[in-house]
């Protein structure tokens, strides 16, 4: 074993490299100076200056989320690390590999109140997989790698090393990556082949059967979107997939359904209450998902594939419950179905197409686009038509409606491609998220769809991509509203709307310009097509200011417990007292 | 009959052993944790407990191997059975927790628990207190002219039999250990020392 002596600074930095890192989205301070010093002294890592912790550790998701790589984050103590504790919550709920690296005060001040101290581990302690104080520079290597090692392993999510300012300047003996202990920590990939088999007996004879995939999938690699895409097309079994999970299997693939959930289509919630087979790939009934639970697809048995074992049986009761990583147990589901003969009741099938096809007329996305006040379901459409063809595209969003309408006319033929805020739903996800895309993808086409609200959470990030010359195209679908908060204040709380707008918007071409950056603003449907181009056309960041009818709701919606055949399909549905005052409780 | 050779709310295949999905009465199981002893190891298992709503009766921790860092953590939790499958698979996605066992469903166990009686009288009190001391097999670890400290080891029942009747003989204080168990019979090279 070769081991090295060095300041614990530079095994920082070494520690990175030996994981192949090569972009830290960061922000310097008093208690990671010795770390920053390090980083001026190399080439290998390029070190990306945010303009707020927050946006450094959803940039790292962006990152982490597109290259399937894990995204590190390099803060100092105190507020470094507090403006960091939403990111790490938005990695933590969307199973995101984070590293993060913060400083610390001094050993010999933890405790004292000293300047910038918090209890760092203990705040992160419930919004990381695990944290480590290292007090000692001996420690401190193999503590790095056991972070990369617990974020990748298992179900993918954020850590936390906290490095005292005196552990990055005291020498110690650094040892490398294969040489370290990564402990115990070692989830179980291969799921109970006796279960494997009885769900491959339950595809045979299903009658109603569904794919319900989620972010599992796409975390669990492109081996596990391939099979997947194998078994939904050799079975010709309907699929649908959670907003996480938008990518897993193509939305031009045939046998695809649209996303599911609260403001999923009509046919993929329809399908999924009245199945009888329903196989969950790596999702993990969110509440979105199911409405009432007591009501949730009461005809079905299920199956349910995750790493996590505490997913399983956690909100609804499955039959086959199957602990393993996707990719693992997909590859022994398709051998064993196949050595039995690859067969599905396809007659069953067929009339259960039927069915869904039945559904589908309803069309349940459709809308008009009459006059010159646009739409926003209009804008995302005309976006999804210009771009789709490109070869190399992603799309960020923030969060409210304009996410959910993006969900739903934009198509993801590809794992990888989506990047959204979906179980904790943080207004500011988008935009550093797309500059974090970028920064691993430097030629493609990255766009981030977002709220005029939602945007302006994380604004300060315009000076980051403009200093990296990133081109992150920021649609913003402009409504002066905060959209899903007025539209549940519609449904919910008697047209009452309390603070749900903002009353001093800036003006989002000037503000683009302030920072160097290209503004363009569109208010009339006519001109769609042209800004849109225009912000394509345009190689540098680029704000497009879409301003958008006020007061559009985002349907199909299923009110908050509500069950899933008691969808509100749009305004002409009655949508009065559409919520119950025991789903009031719920948000 | 469906066409799946599956009943529903069955759960032949779980890789938990569970138990009847509707039976949803509470039940209350003792749990030993296996964990790192670093520091807030303790921590993340109580802010487990505390952030997801779970209930913790009693909670003990020691190390107990020392050259292998390794501490016990034995947590009596009350919940429906669901509930209780929940905690274990949350408890062993921590990093540091090596093993999750439920004593109450492994075998049966042995528990017992310690606790320190502080009784102050004098006179046909003190008499009684000593007397049912005696029965309880409790040893007198302290001693004044008016008063006697206890110790009582059992089990939680017991001790709190004992409480009962020490309540109008001049209980003055108590202090319990919470529960510690062991499953009877050959051990488990899993939960014995590492
Ligand atoms: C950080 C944060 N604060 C509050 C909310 C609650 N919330 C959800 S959607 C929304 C409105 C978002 O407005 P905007 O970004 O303009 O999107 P729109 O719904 O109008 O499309 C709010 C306030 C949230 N999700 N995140
Ligand atoms: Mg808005």
């Amino acid at each position: 074993m070769k081991q090295e002596q060095m300041t614990g600074a530079k095994m920082v930095v070494k520690a990175l490299q030996d994981h192949g890192v090569d972009v830290v989205f960061g922000y310097p301070g008093g208690a990671v100076l010795p770390i920053y010093d390090e980083v001026f002294q190399q080439n290998r890592i390029r070190h990306v200056l945010v303009r707020h912790e927050q946006g450094a550790v959803h940039a790292a998701e962006g990152y982490a989320r597109s290259t399937g790589r894990p995204g590190v984050v390099l803060v100092t103590s105190g507020p470094g690390a507090t403006n960091s504790v939403t990111g790490l919550t938005d990695a933590l709920m969307d199973s995101v590999p984070i590293v993060l690296i913060s400083g610390q005060v001094p050993t010999f001040m933890i405790g004292n109140d000293a300047f910038q101290e918090a209890d760092t581990v203990g705040i992160t302690r419930p919004c990381t997989k695990h944290n480590w104080l290292v007090k000692e520079t001996d420690r401190l290597a193999s503590a790095i790698h056991e972070a990369f090692h617990v974020a990748m392993n298992g179900r993918p999510g954020p850590v936390l090393v906290d490095i005292p300012k005196d552990v990055q300047f005291a020498s110690g003996t650094y040892i490398g990556p294969d040489a370290a202990q990564t402990g115990h920590y070692a989830p179980k990939v291969k799921g109970d082949i006796e279960v494997v088999t009885a769900l491959a007996e339950a595809i045979e004879t299903a009658r109603r059967p569904i794919f319900y995939t989620g972010g599992g999938v796409i975390n669990s690699g492109d081996a596990a979107c391939k099979l997947l895409r194998q078994l939904v097309d050799k079975t010709g079994f309907p699929v649908t997939s959670t907003l996480m999970g938008l990518g897993a299997y193509p939305a031009n693939g045939k046998n695809w359904l649209g996303m599911l959930g609260m403001h999923g289509l009509y046919e993929a919630n329809l399908a999924m209450h009245d199945c009888d087979l329903m196989i969950n790939v790596g999702a993990r009934f969110d509440d979105r998902i199911t409405g009432r639970v007591q009501d949730f697809s009461p005809g079905s048995v299920k199956a349910h594939i995750d790493i996590d074992p505490s997913s399983i049986n956690k909100v609804i009761h499955t039959e086959l419950p199957i602990i393993g990583d996707v990719a693992h147990v997909l590859e022994d589901l398709l051998k064993v179905w196949k050595s039995r003969g690859a067969k599905t009741d396809a007659p069953a099938v067929k009339e259960w197409w039927e069915q869904i096809n039945e559904w589908r007329k309803i069309d349940c996305l459709k809308f008009e686009q009459i006059g010159s006040t646009i739409r926003p379901q209009y804008a995302i459409q005309r976006l999804e038509a210009l771009t789709k063809d490109h070869p190399d595209r992603y799309i960020c969003t923030e969060v409210g409606q304009h996410q959910m309408w993006a969900a739903q006319y934009m198509g993801m033929n590809d794992p990888k491609r989506w990047m959204t805020s979906g179980g904790l739903g943080t207004m500011g996800y988008g935009f550093p998220s797309s500059i974090g895309v970028q920064m691993a993808h430097p030629d493609a086409l990255v766009i981030n769809v977002a709220g005029e609200a939602s945007w302006l959470m994380n604004m300060q990030e315009m000076g980051t991509a403009v200093q990296y010359r990133l081109p992150v195209k920021q649609f913003i679908l402009n409504n002066e509203r905060l959209g899903m908060v007025r539209q549940w204040q519609e449904l919910l709380h008697g047209e009452r709307y309390s603070h749900s707008w903002s009353e001093a918007l800036p003006d989002f071409v000037k503000l683009a310009e302030a920072f160097g950056a290209k503004g363009i603003k569109v208010d009339d449907a006519a001109d769609v097509d042209d800004g849109i181009k225009e912000m394509l056309a345009h190689d540098g960041p680029v704000i497009l200011d879409c301003l958008v009818e006020r007061h559009e709701n985002c349907f199909p919606m299923i009110p908050s417990g509500e069950p899933h055949n008691k969808m509100l399909l749009g305004e002409a549905a009655d949508t009065d007292n559409a919520i119950k005052e025991a789903g009031a409780v719920l948000v | 009959m469906s066409p799946l050779n599956i009943k529903k709310g069955s759960s032949s295949h779980s890789a938990y052993d569970l138990r009847d999905y509707h039976e949803q009465g509470t039940e209350r199981h003792t749990l030993a944790l296996i964990v790192d002893n670093e520091a807030g190891v303790l921590a993340r298992v109580i802010g487990l407990f505390s952030g997801r709503g779970y209930n913790i009766e009693s909670l003990t921790v020691a190390e107990i191997d020392h050259t292998g860092h390794r501490s016990r953590i034995t947590v009596v939790t009350t919940g429906t059975p669901s509930v209780i499958e929940q905690i274990k698979a949350q408890l062993g996605r921590v990093v540091p927790v090596h093993d999750v066992h439920d004593l109450t469903t492994e075998g049966v166990a042995v528990e017992r628990e310690l606790a320190l009686f502080r009784v102050v009288g004098k006179g046909d009190v003190r008499v009684e207190a000593l007397r049912l001391a005696d029965i309880f097999r409790a040893q007198v670890v302290d001693s004044t002219l008016d008063s006697f400290v206890f110790e009582v080891t059992g089990t939680s029942s017991k001790i709190d039999a004992f409480a009962e009747l020490m309540r109008p003989l001049g209980l003055e204080e108590l202090a319990r250990t919470g529960v510690v168990a062991l499953a009877r019979g050959e051990i488990d090279a899993e939960i014995g020392m590492a």
